[in-house]
């Protein structure tokens, strides 16, 4: 079963008098993983933060289910896991500490699956170290810890946003964490990702913002 | 959207910079008319022609500038929240444009009401600047446009500061009423029997009217530097679309 | 919505907890100010008392001023802070909570500082409860108000003395009433009205400023 999940409409938005891209428009059905390309610069990030409803100097039309993104942020954030850029974790708490905290503001999370969240990303041992005392590996798999609280349940109706996931993390954490997408992606979850890697997730979607 | 179709067409039409900006060319003679000739025949007027006050004689006069700067430094406060609030709720550019061209302008009629008020204090009171609840609340008033102008020159995104000063002004607006009440209550609290600039026993018709005039002549004058910040701001704006471009080139 | 409510409370009393020397920062700049005045007026003391409502509350007021800047700056900088507005629970509940936190961390202890340094200024004993009393009622609001300009202005780097342009204006009424409060309680004259004006702001600011918090929040992470 395959619903229409994200529906994009006459995407335009421009930085510092930059045009990103405009007329853009796609779709994106459940179960299905959309890889943006593009140089740097060409506004990858940008779109992945307008999906989100954390950008908002765009003007078209992002659908969420159905529902325009201007209008209800909540059905989407509901459903929604964002990774970006920035190491997502407060330096002065323990991961396990950081990772309850996100159960508790993005309940679709849960709560009983930090331990083994910790234990897929490979952190089980400093699930009660500050995180200021991790390398900057470690803190980026605190926040990766997150794609491993979702339970199987939710998969369906659910999107996870990741810029650049595998930026910072070894051999190993990567071909784990690809494992997962493709476990998520196979079980009905949706996926719009940017990264520099060849993915071996066979169906993959390409968006390339370079034309 | 159902929920925006309540609207008049007009609202619509005017929210498109390329008809707001045709629209105001249309205006603007006319307002900048009657700004020049109602300015000048109540200046004529209030000077020349209005009788002298029993107390305070010719310096009473100033009231014609006063009162006028005054009220508009209140209203196009009022107008600069309103059309955040349109900009917000709306996202309509247009509102965002008009409440940042409101800024300087109210923030200059807070200073003219400011120093034409010290003006007027020397001579009636006899020193520049008193406490008095009205000024007080002029300068608080001024200091709400100060930070507004701060906030938006801070920021680089023009959409996001525009987004921003108008937040922050209705935040202003909500306070507004409450500093005021506060300002007042803390001047009786303070100062015993001040003489109040404009509470003046009713004034006689023959000083009032000059007054309506400079009033109405101010607002005519609002209206057109407003319209020519407006259009600049349009233009600077939408400087890729194409009817900016072919204006240009024309010109 | 108060499972959000109380998980960022709790997260944001944990991060003072385990960061308490910076709880002191804001502390120690009202000490410093209120040593100021006796050093640059008078230390006469029938001059401080007369002083020393205004002075208490001014410097209050400041202390708390200075501490809003670093309100949403962490936040901001590590992703937290959006990560928090893709919350399905409501941002206003967030934007209450951190407000809250923000209280709880700088407006609270300098109102159970203040008898102290009331002391030093010689402020007749009999004000001292009122005092308290109105800096409990009133810095709050300070928070509350404070917290709309310190998430408008997170994402620039100036934030700053922009923060206090923006903010000192709409602190005015409640250092009116604060103020004038406690110089009643000196003149032995009833403050009950105060205090009721004083709580008015509060209920208002407590109820308002979340939505122009989290909205304000919603524009600085959209840069």
């Amino acid at each position: 079963m395959t619903a229409l999940l994200l529906e994009i409409k006459d995407l335009f938005c421009e930085r510092d008098d930059r045009t990103l891209f405009e007329n853009l428009s796609f779709k994106l059905f459940s179960g299905s993983v959309l890889q943006v390309k593009g140089k740097n610069g060409s506004g990858k990030t940008s779109l992945l933060r307008i999906l989100c409803g954390l950008y908002q100097g765009y003007e078209g039309q992002v659908k969420f289910f159905g529902h325009d993104l201007a209008d209800d942020r909540e059905c989407l954030h509901q459903s929604l896991t964002f990774i970006g850029h920035k190491v997502s974790v407060k330096q002065a708490l323990t991961a396990r500490e950081n990772l309850s905290w996100y159960a508790n503001i993005q309940p679709q999370l849960d709560a009983n699956l930090i331990h083994s969240a910790l234990v897929a990303v490979g952190l089980d041992d400093y699930a009660d170290v500050l995180c200021q005392n991790m390398s900057a590996g470690q803190k980026r798999r605190v926040n990766l810890a997150r794609l491993f609280m979702l339970p199987d349940a939710n998969f369906e109706h659910s999107l996870w946003v990741l810029d650049e996931p595998f930026t910072a993390i070894d051999v190993e954490g990567v071909a784990k964490l690809e494992q997962r997408i493709l476990y998520y992606v196979e079980n009905g979850g949706s996926v719009v990702l940017t990264t520099h890697q060849t993915l071996r997730i066979k169906t993959v979607e390409l968006l390339n913002l370079d034309n | 959207m159902a929920n925006k179709s309540i609207l008049p067409l007009w609202f619509y039409k005017l929210a498109s910079p390329k008809y707001c900006y045709q629209y105001t060319t249309k205006l603007l003679p006319w307002f900048a008319g009657a700004a020049i000739a109602l300015l000048c025949v109540g200046i004529a007027w209030a000077l020349l022609f209005a009788p002298q006050d029993y107390q305070q004689g010719n310096s009473f006069r100033i009231i014609y500038m006063h009162v006028p700067s005054a009220i508009l430094a209140q209203s196009i406060y009022l107008t600069m929240a309103i059309c955040g609030a349109i900009g917000i709720i709306w996202k309509m550019k247009i509102a965002d444009m008009v409440a940042y061209a409101c800024a300087p302008i109210g923030a200059s009629m807070a200073f003219l009401a400011l120093i034409t008020g010290a003006i007027w204090g020397k001579p009636t009171w006899g020193s520049w600047w008193v406490w008095d609840a009205r000024l007080t609340s002029m300068l608080i008033l001024l200091f709400l446009y100060f930070g507004i102008m701060a906030l938006y020159s801070a920021m680089d995104n023009k959409t996001l500061a525009a987004k921003a000063t108008a937040i922050l002004s209705l935040v202003g607006l909500v306070n507004i009423p409450v500093i005021k009440y506060s300002v007042d209550w803390w001047n009786t609290l303070h100062q015993s029997a001040t003489f109040s600039l404009t509470k003046k026993p009713a004034m006689p018709i023959e000083m009032w009217l000059p007054l309506l005039v400079m009033v109405i002549g101010f607002y005519c004058w609002f209206a057109t530097a407003l319209m020519l910040r407006l259009r600049n701001e349009i233009l600077i704006r939408e400087k890729r679309a194409q009817w900016v471009k072919k204006l240009v080139t024309q010109v | 919505m108060l499972r959000a409510f109380w998980a960022e409370l709790k997260r944001d009393l944990l991060l003072s907890f385990r960061r308490r020397g910076d709880l002191l920062n804001p502390l120690l700049f009202f000490v410093m100010v209120v040593t100021l005045f006796p050093l640059g007026v008078s230390p006469a003391a029938d001059f401080l008392a007369k002083l020393a409502p205004g002075v208490l509350w001014v410097s209050a007021l400041l202390a708390a001023l200075l501490s809003l800047d670093s309100l949403f700056k962490s936040d901001y900088e590590d992703g937290t802070l959006e990560q928090s507005l893709l919350s399905s629970e409501s941002n206003y509940m967030m934007a209450m909570a951190r407000a809250l936190a923000h209280w709880l961390t700088t407006g609270l202890p300098l109102a159970l500082l203040a008898p102290l340094l009331a002391l030093m200024l010689f402020l007749p004993s009999e004000a001292v409860p009122v005092l308290v009393l109105t800096l409990l009622l009133g810095t709050p609001t300070l928070s509350f108000v404070g917290a709309i300009a310190s998430a408008l202005t997170v994402g620039l780097n100036k934030g700053g003395v922009l923060i206090s342009l923006l903010v000192i204006p709409l602190y005015i009424p409640v250092l009116i009433f604060g103020a004038s409060a406690v110089q009643n309680a000196t003149l032995g004259l009833p403050v009950s009205a105060h205090l009721a004006i004083l709580g008015a702001m509060l209920i208002m600011s407590v109820v308002l400023a979340p939505f122009a918090i989290a909205a304000s929040l919603r524009m600085s992470v959209s840069s």
